[in-house]
């Protein structure tokens, strides 16, 4: 498997520590109780298709948003978070 | 061919000027360079090579390559013992040693043999209804019975201590194989000027080349092939990889392939025995060619017996006859061709034998139209083929006997990303699709295209679709031409008649078996395939396969394309552990970090201990002291009572800086940081999201926008991993940027009542109690060096901890050791260190160890409450701040001679050692020599309510049980004033 590092190119996915899907992005609010926080720490849907998942490339230190599916294991593309 | 079995002007692979000694079995024999130990062996009159899995019947060679299920013989090297190496791909070398498997004591007579006779007994499934009862007898008795029975291959039982190595290429194409469709594929490829890379399994390219012979665009097969290579040899953006197999296809164009680097040299030197290449290609071509079958009859697996294709190959490649008399039965018109070729070559064709009616019957040796082969005589090695024709069964003397039932695309790795082959009725074999491996394109035989000609058009073809795709100019092109005879074909699998016909050799799986796996209701191909083991030899079913499952269409009624393929998955071929890990045994697993005070300890004696990759001193040992524990009370005390040095650069130190670094470091640790002085330095404490602790360690600010922070050892990576996450996904408009420091300086802690005036003989300025107080620092300049100075204390005494450039390291360490030696006090370990952080209940990560929140540890008052930080939010769920949860305690022996150990759990007094009691657990445990007792630290379940309880801490693990009473973590100078001081 070969990710694209949109530091340093494409890469081996040895180069990559996986974290999980893209929805720890989107931390609620402090108070935004406790549904929203179990959402956002442990609810994960586990999709047959496409999925948007995070990743870091620990050369460089750039975390990464990588488009790719579950199914055939196509990778659409991957942008930097910063 | 007077005697031997050599044939005089044949065999353009081998060279008689360089005869090679091997031993076989103990046995010395001679070959010649370019011999595989199969062409050897058979040169030789070797007719019974090993015997087979589960019958022990006498097995010959069957194939030229690969695939071979029979010949499967241990290399023996020294100390190294391959097992299951295919003879028909080692190549030969002086002085190789080669041992028959599978047999006891001999080739000749091995006393299992007798399982052939209980064959009634043994078909499909035996094991599963014979060994039922006892239950318990299966583990005990049955099982190791069976698999000293049946088996293939011994291990040496040693380390294999052979050199691996691996590698990564890239290439625009990579063509795999190099047969004549690969070759011409990689030639316009080439001339294109794409960067290609061509794998080759054999020993040189040509494939089928090399067997047949066929004339090329007028030219001889092996002139044609000169030529190629010249030109690819000159094509700088070619590389050519011969010996190197292509084992699987994986994402993104990746592709694994072994190659034998050392395993044919005599002498390898530094040579790797095989490496691994991971080939990442944006379009590859495979050119793997096309495997022949056999047929199923009674008795087709005598010595003697052999694939059809592979008595040319052996003819004009190592100038070996197969035998003296061979037979031909193959129910096709490759088949034919074979017979037709063995006889230009001077082999005698007993007959030729094609279930087909219409075969042409005028040809220069004996035609059995519409016949069978439905016998066979000799046990060690064929004598008599049984033909069975319209007019009756006649008695054909013959020592060989050449099979085909016909061609199977090499389409495995097609297959290997889940695509499925369609059936092609036309040559009766799976052929792959398009599109099964993103960018993989099949060419010549391994797409169905069955002549020499078509090979070469389509290899033609498949780089000009893929220089296409790679937006590069596609050259002109005529292939040659050559062969191109109509491929006819009947289907026939198997011959019914009386008798075992063995599909697959190795694993010893017949007709009978397949139709009675069908009957007992495993009639799915994956079921039949588990129940008989048909196709999990080390061949994988390479010849195999394809008729099993005509042989369980039929069974079932079906068609073929109903009953379905099996999976094929990676490796093609067996690929060693070793030669996959290469790179990743010992130091190359886990290489050391080393300190930069290293050499210095060893030299002082110190026990090294690992941290993480680190290696750190342990303990420093003096003459006179017989164990660890006296050189570490030693240091306790010292430190105590004058000073010690400890490094303490394996700390991760990260380097935060810019405007907002401190409202970057408020979101990330739970106190604030922003509101420390320059020149100042505060504790911190990181929770993970999820509101538990992730590391904690001390921050200081070095000026207005320039932070330090330390985090624990073990936790560097993730820590950093995690400050990358927190700055790039929820503040990276800040004005913040941060770097790992970890290695770019060295810092040791200088402990105890006398650290001042020890630091003080080294500063160009000195320090006093007021100029630098408790948690401060300053910029210092040690002996003319620029460095940093924190009072900061880990052990509770006295303490600070100097940092220079790391290239000072040493020589700084150096006179740190020496001033603390003239002051009563020296360098001080890893032990000393974790019992005076346990005697001041500093934790480390045997405390914080993921499960454990800061309500947990006690410092819930860290999470400032007027501001957001990680982990804040979900820290405050009810479950996470529960008394009931452990809480961090101290624990003191009652008998101060009571050893207590980290992991031990915790009982009431009076409780018995059972899960349903179970309290709490130690975490971290020492002998206090200041304190003069075992102490612990632990989790207790309401523990902080719970000072002076005396527990119960039953070790049944290590066989200890003792009392011990629940105290504050912190047990020596709660106040801190020694460190204040």
């Amino acid at each position: 498997m070969r990710l694209t590092c949109p530091c340093c190119g494409p890469r081996d996915r040895r180069e990559f520590t996986y974290y999980g899907h893209e929805t720890f992005l989107h931390r609620p609010a402090p108070d935004a109780g406790g549904q929203a926080w179990d959402d956002y720490l442990h609810n994960r849907d586990n999709p047959a298709g496409p999925t948007r998942d995070l990743w870091y490339h620990d050369p460089c230190g750039t975390w990464l948003v990588v488009a790719r599916d579950t199914v055939t294991h196509a990778v659409e593309g991957s942008e930097a978070l910063a | 061919m007077s005697g031997g079995w050599r044939i005089p002007g044949r065999g353009a692979g081998i060279d008689r000027q360089r005869p090679l000694r091997f031993r076989f079995d103990g046995r010395e024999m001679e070959g010649f360079a370019g011999d595989t130990l199969a062409s050897a062996l058979m040169a030789a009159g070797v007719r019974v090579v090993g015997r087979s899995f589960k019958y022990h019947r006498p097995r010959g060679v069957m194939t030229a390559g690969a695939e071979e299920p029979n010949a499967l013989v241990e290399i023996i090297e020294g100390a190294q013992q391959t097992p299951n190496t295919r003879a028909t791909v080692q190549e030969l070398y002086a002085g190789l040693q080669a041992r028959s498997q599978n047999r006891w004591p001999g080739l000749g007579f091995d006393a299992l043999a007798v399982n052939d006779f209980l064959h009634p007994f043994l078909g499909a499934g035996f094991y599963y209804k014979t060994f039922m009862w006892p239950r318990q007898f299966w583990e005990r008795v049955y099982e190791p019975i069976i698999r000293r029975a049946a088996g293939l291959g011994s291990l040496s039982g040693r380390t294999d201590e052979g050199a691996y190595e691996k590698a990564f290429a890239f290439c625009d194409l990579l063509v795999i194989g190099a047969g004549p469709a690969g070759l011409v594929a990689a030639l316009r490829a080439g001339r294109a000027g794409a960067d290609v890379i061509m794998a080759e399994a054999d020993t040189q390219p040509g494939g089928r080349l090399l067997a047949d012979l066929p004339e090329i665009g007028g030219q001889g097969a092996r002139d044609w092939l000169a030529g190629v290579q010249a030109e690819l040899a000159a094509l700088p953006n070619v590389r050519v990889m011969t010996r190197t197999t292509v084992t699987g296809a994986y994402d993104g164009g990746t592709y694994g392939a072994l190659e034998r680097v050392g395993l044919h040299r005599a002498d390898p030197g530094d040579l790797p025995r095989e490496c691994f290449w991971r080939i990442v290609a944006k379009r590859a071509v495979m050119a793997t060619g096309a495997l022949e079958r056999p047929i199923a009859h009674p008795g087709n697996d005598r010595p003697g017996v052999m694939l059809a294709s592979a008595m040319p190959a052996y003819v004009n490649r190592w100038g070996v006859a197969p035998g003296r008399r061979v037979a031909i039965f193959g129910n096709n018109d490759s088949a034919l061709a074979t017979a037709q070729a063995l006889t230009a070559a001077g082999v005698q064709i007993a007959a030729y034998i094609d279930p087909r009616p219409d075969v042409p019957a005028l040809q220069d040796f004996p035609v059995y139209r519409g016949a069978q082969v439905v016998g066979t005589r000799g046990r060690m090695g064929l004598h008599t083929v049984q033909v069975r024709h319209a007019d009756g069964v006649s008695e054909v003397p013959a020592d060989a006997l050449g099979l085909s039932g016909g061609w199977n695309p090499t389409l495995h790795l097609a297959c290997h990303m889940n695509g499925r082959p369609e059936w092609d009725a036309r040559i009766a074999a799976f052929v792959p699709r398009d599109g099964m491996v993103p960018g993989l394109t099949a060419a010549g035989a391994a797409a169905g295209g069955l002549s020499t000609a078509a090979c070469l058009t389509d290899g033609a073809r498949a780089a000009a679709t893929a220089l296409a795709d790679l937006g590069l100019p596609v050259p002109e092109m005529t292939p040659p031409g050559a062969e191109d005879a109509p491929y006819g074909i009947a289907p026939f699998w198997a011959v019914d008649a009386g008798g075992r016909a063995w599909l697959d050799f190795a694993n010893d799986v017949t007709t009978k078996d397949v139709a009675q796996a069908a009957r007992e209701g495993f009639a799915s191909v994956e079921h039949m395939k588990r129940y008989t083991t048909q196709g999990m030899a080390p061949d994988q079913g390479k010849n195999s396969n394809v008729a099993a499952l005509a042989v369980l269409a039929d069974a079932t009624g079906q068609s073929i394309p109903d009953t379905g393929t099996t999976t094929f998955r990676p490796p093609f071929v067996p690929v060693s552990i070793a030669a996959l890990g290469a790179g990743g045994r010992a130091k190359g697993f886990a290489p050391e970090r080393r300190l930069t005070s290293d050499a210095q300890s060893r030299a002082m004696g110190a026990p090294m201990i690992e941290a993480g990759l680190w290696y750190r001193p342990s303990y420093f040992p003096r003459v006179g002291e017989a164990t660890w524990r006296e050189a570490c009370d030693r240091e306790v005390a010292m430190v105590r009572g004058a000073v010690g040095v400890c490094d303490v650069s394996t700390l991760g130190k990260i380097d935060v800086q810019g405007p907002d670094a401190g409202r970057y470091l408020d979101f990330l640790y739970t106190n604030r940081m922003s509101s420390l002085k320059p020149g100042r330095i505060r504790y911190g404490l990181m929770l993970r999201e999820d509101g538990h602790v992730m590391d904690d360690g001390t921050c200081a600010r070095l000026g207005e926008g320039h932070f330090l922070v330390t985090t624990t050892t073990a936790a560097a990576g993730q820590v950093m991993r995690h400050m990358d996450f927190v700055q790039q996904a929820f503040c990276a408009d800040w004005a913040v940027r941060f770097a790992s420091v970890t290695e770019h300086w060295a810092q040791f802690a200088v402990a105890g009542p006398r650290a001042r005036d020890l630091l003080n003989t080294l500063l160009d300025q000195p320090v006093s109690a007021d100029s630098l107080p408790f948690m401060a620092c300053q910029p210092v300049t040690v002996a003319g060096v620029a460095g940093r100075l924190f009072r900061i204390s880990f052990s509770g005494a006295l303490g600070y901890e100097v940092a220079v450039p790391a290239r000072y390291g040493a020589a700084l360490f150096s006179r740190l050791v020496e001033g603390a030696e003239a002051l009563g006090g020296g360098a001080y370990g890893m032990e000393a260190l974790n019992v005076m952080r346990i005697e001041k209940g500093f934790i480390t990560h045997a405390e914080i160890d993921g499960r454990v929140t800061a309500f947990d540890l006690g410092v819930q008052r860290m999470l400032s409450a007027a501001k957001d930080c990680i982990g804040k939010p979900a820290s405050e769920r009810p479950g996470l701040m529960d008394d009931a949860r452990g809480q961090l305690v101290g624990l003191m022996s009652v008998d101060p001679a009571d050893r207590i150990d980290a992991g031990a759990p915790l009982y009431a007094a009076d409780a018995p050692a059972r899960a349903e009691n179970w309290q709490g657990h130690v975490t971290s445990a020492g002998y206090s020599p200041t304190l003069k007792g075992w102490l612990a630290l632990g989790f207790l379940s309401n523990g902080r309510a719970r000072h002076g309880e005396v527990l119960c801490i039953h070790d049944a693990l290590r066989g200890r049980k003792l009392m011990a009473r629940v105290c504050d973590p912190v047990f020596l100078d709660p106040e801190g004033r020694a460190m204040r001081g």
